[in-house]
């Protein structure tokens, strides 16, 4: 009897100490902050005088060349649907439109403007190697002092990673990439819910292994015929985008990711 | 031993284990480009092929078929059908298996394969649908027909294809009803044309004696109703159109017009004007029982039922404008939907129910464009010198409306057009027709 209960008594409190030891809402870590960096704003001159670098020549160029295939090996260029406002504006309603449109034309040509910066480089070739050489050195001691933060940042940004997941530039990455690849299937019903949910399972190098439909139950529901078609539509972009644009570091972190595609956002417009 | 056991058990559960919340990732965008389908020309053994070119005079049936469907596809938008030259696989050998590394080399996502047969005085075509990204067959059909009908299957197998990769129903096995015209604009001959969908297998159901106006089909799309000017006398008729038979419809002692069937195709709805006010009148085909829907002493016109025939949109100028009218099909409750500038006509009801098709002008323009059945979210898709009448491909997605050109000093340069336009605006295109035309109506799928 008194063995039982001693034998009963020790496993209790072994239980007791291995979930304390294990389980991880009883052992609570401190949320590790991340160090507060103060952002300095830097005021760059409306003409940046940045110095022509052979180097940079030649990766320039060796990326053009690289363009230049990848254009070659497509397809036949597909046409590019213009720039169009969802109604035809009125005549008096013109003039705002048009203001509308140019903001939203305002992210490619900056992009334009950066392209054509590089090739005004070329043009320059401003390179002072004595001013480059006084100003490095100049800079040496503040250098080191920011690398020193900088590590400090991304080892506890690492540590957090873990935790949280990607972070927004790994995130954006990804899903620039995956909307290239999303044609959207234009016949849905847009009152519908119109979310598929899939989990990938995949490789460091970010080929699909395994790809999961999480509702898979609605394909099969009746007068759910539109999911389907959906459904179809999302692999078929995961298909399309492989290797997918996951980091290059934290595998562990995301071996398997899910994919929510909502296309209502789309088709209501 | 059985509580070692349990111990162990007990250990397993409580080790811990250093797992992951899993990552989400939303993706709420993605592209409208039409999507790379390769259209493999259907094939056929040399027997059948010898046997279909002696009864309908085309080499290559199985050809000319996938011509039928990789146009169609184009026309949509929403398809970029790849060039033939292109593809590295024999049709027969792609329709019993693809290399699907082959097409997904040439961009195709979608490929289309088929086989054609001539087996007792029948066409036999088989066809599959590949997702090549998939590596999966994920739609096979197969029709018997007469080889006539072999323009028919190919727009039956693009609305199958459409149906499947885009969720919606498909309107390629469809024909248009328009008013044919020719002749200079003073003198101008029109006459009632029925086509297929895409421009081919033109027949003139009238000689061009009379003027004829706005035609409509019937649910069944056996039967027209139109305006013609017999003797001089703007009446609304009824066709039969393989029969030829026509008949006035109601003894109005007046001008009817705008007639357009209701959705059981019982009744036909449309405008009798008296002594300079015009009201919207049903009558019962086989009733022949005449009922009053309005009476307002304003113009009221273009009456056009919702789907379910529960409702009446139509347009007044009660208001001292042109504008858009909704209302119950027995006349009561009537609610006015535009309140935008200039004046609105020409209501059509979409066959999903959503939305009403529209004719716009203002400051000198004409607009083709669309709003919800409350009259909010009006979009305007298209803008012209002059441009009417739109009509709904019957799955709600295209619109198909008329467009006249201006004529120049000597009266020269007239003409009128088909256009049609999806509801995103950007799909604008040209419908070909062999003579001038104008008053288009879209009829419902031939094969349901």
């Amino acid at each position: 009897m008194y063995k039982n209960i001693i034998a009963s008594s020790f496993f209790h409190l072994a239980l007791i100490v291995l979930a304390t030891l294990s389980l991880p809402f009883l052992a609570k870590k401190p949320i590790d902050l991340p160090p507060i960096i103060s952002v300095e704003f830097i005021q760059i001159t409306d003409k940046t005088n940045i110095p022509f670098a052979p180097k940079a020549k030649k990766i320039i160029e060796k990326i053009k060349k690289e363009q230049e295939k990848l254009l070659s090996e497509q397809a036949p260029p597909k046409k590019i649907k213009k720039e169009k406002p969802d109604a035809i504006p009125l005549p008096d309603q013109k003039s705002k439109k048009i203001k509308k449109i140019q903001e939203k034309k305002q992210n490619p040509e900056k992009i334009d403007d950066t392209i054509k910066q590089v090739s005004e480089f070329e043009k320059k070739e401003m390179f002072d190697p004595n001013t480059i050489a006084a100003l490095i050195d100049k800079s040496k001691e503040e250098m080191a002092e920011t690398t020193k933060k900088i590590n400090r940042v991304t080892q506890s940004q690492d540590k957090n990673m873990n935790i949280l997941g990607l972070t927004l530039s790994e995130e954006d990455a990804l899903k620039a990439q995956i909307f290239g690849c999303w044609s959207i299937p234009l016949g849905l019903p847009y009152n519908e819910n119109l979310l598929v949910r899939i989990k990938l399972k995949l490789k460091p190098n970010g080929l699909v292994i395994k790809t999961e439909i999480l509702d898979h139950v609605r394909m099969n529901k009746p007068g759910q015929g539109f999911y389907k078609v959906l459904a179809e539509s999302a692999l078929r972009a995961i298909q399309l985008c492989q290797p997918l644009r996951v980091p290059t570091t934290g595998y562990e972190r995301w071996k398997e990711l899910q994919l929510n595609f909502d296309a209502r956002e789309m088709l209501e417009g | 031993m059985k509580k070692i056991r349990y111990l162990i058990l007990l250990l397993f559960i409580t080790i811990p284990t250093k797992s992951f919340s899993l990552i989400e990732v939303d993706i709420t965008r993605g592209n409208l480009n039409p999507l790379p389908v390769a259209v493999s020309p259907l094939s056929s053994d040399q027997q059948s092929k010898l046997a279909l070119e002696k009864e309908l005079k085309i080499h290559d049936l199985g050809s000319e078929i996938s011509k039928v469907v990789e146009n169609n596809l184009k026309q949509t938008g929403l398809f970029n059908p790849l060039n033939k030259d292109a593809f590295l696989q024999e049709p027969d050998i792609a329709h019993l298996k693809p290399r699907f590394e082959d097409w997904n080399l040439i961009k195709a996502q979608a490929l289309i394969t088929g086989k054609v047969n001539f087996q007792n005085n029948k066409l036999r075509v088989e066809f599959r649908l590949w997702d090549v990204l998939a590596g999966k067959e994920i739609l096979a059909l197969g029709f018997t027909t007469v080889p006539e009908n072999w323009r028919r299957v190919g727009h039956i197998i693009t609305d199958k294809v459409y149906q499947r990769l885009t969720g919606e129903k498909g309107y390629f096995d469809t024909r248009i009803i328009y008013v044919s015209e020719k002749g200079p604009k003073t003198k101008r001959i029109k006459k009632l044309a029925i086509m297929d969908q895409d421009g081919f297998n033109t027949k003139y159901l009238t000689l061009g004696n009379e003027l004829v106006l706005t035609p409509r089909f019937n649910p069944t799309n056996q039967m027209v109703t139109y305006l013609s000017y017999f003797r001089n006398l703007p009446r609304v008729y009824v066709l039969d159109i393989e029969t030829g038979i026509q008949e006035v419809v109601g003894d109005f002692p007046g001008m009817t017009f705008a007639p357009r069937f209701s959705p059981d195709g019982k009744k036909i709805i449309m405008s009798f004007a008296k002594d300079g006010n015009s009201d919207i009148f049903t009558m019962d085909l086989e009733s022949r029982i005449v009922e009053r829907i309005t009476n307002h002493p304003s113009i009221d016109t273009s009456p056009t039922y919702s789907p379910d025939g529960k409702y009446i949109s139509f347009n007044s100028d009660r208001s001292g404008y042109q504008q858009l009218y909704v209302m119950k099909s027995d006349g009561s409750n009537v609610k006015r939907i535009s309140y935008g500038k200039g004046l609105y006509a020409t209501p059509v009801w979409s066959p999903r129910g959503d939305l009403i098709a529209f004719t716009k002008l203002h400051k000198g323009k004409f607009y083709i464009g669309v709003m919800r059945i409350d009259g909010k979210g009006e979009r305007l898709l298209t803008e012209n010198y002059y441009q009417e009448a739109p009509s709904w491909s019957p799955n709600g997605r295209v619109i198909i409306f008329y467009r006249e050109t201006k004529s120049d000093d000597k009266g020269e340069g007239f003409s009128t057009k088909l256009w049609s336009i999806d509801l995103t605006g950007y799909n604008e295109r040209l419908v070909k027709t062999e003579t001038d035309a104008s008053d288009p109506s879209w009829s419902s799928l031939l094969s349901k």
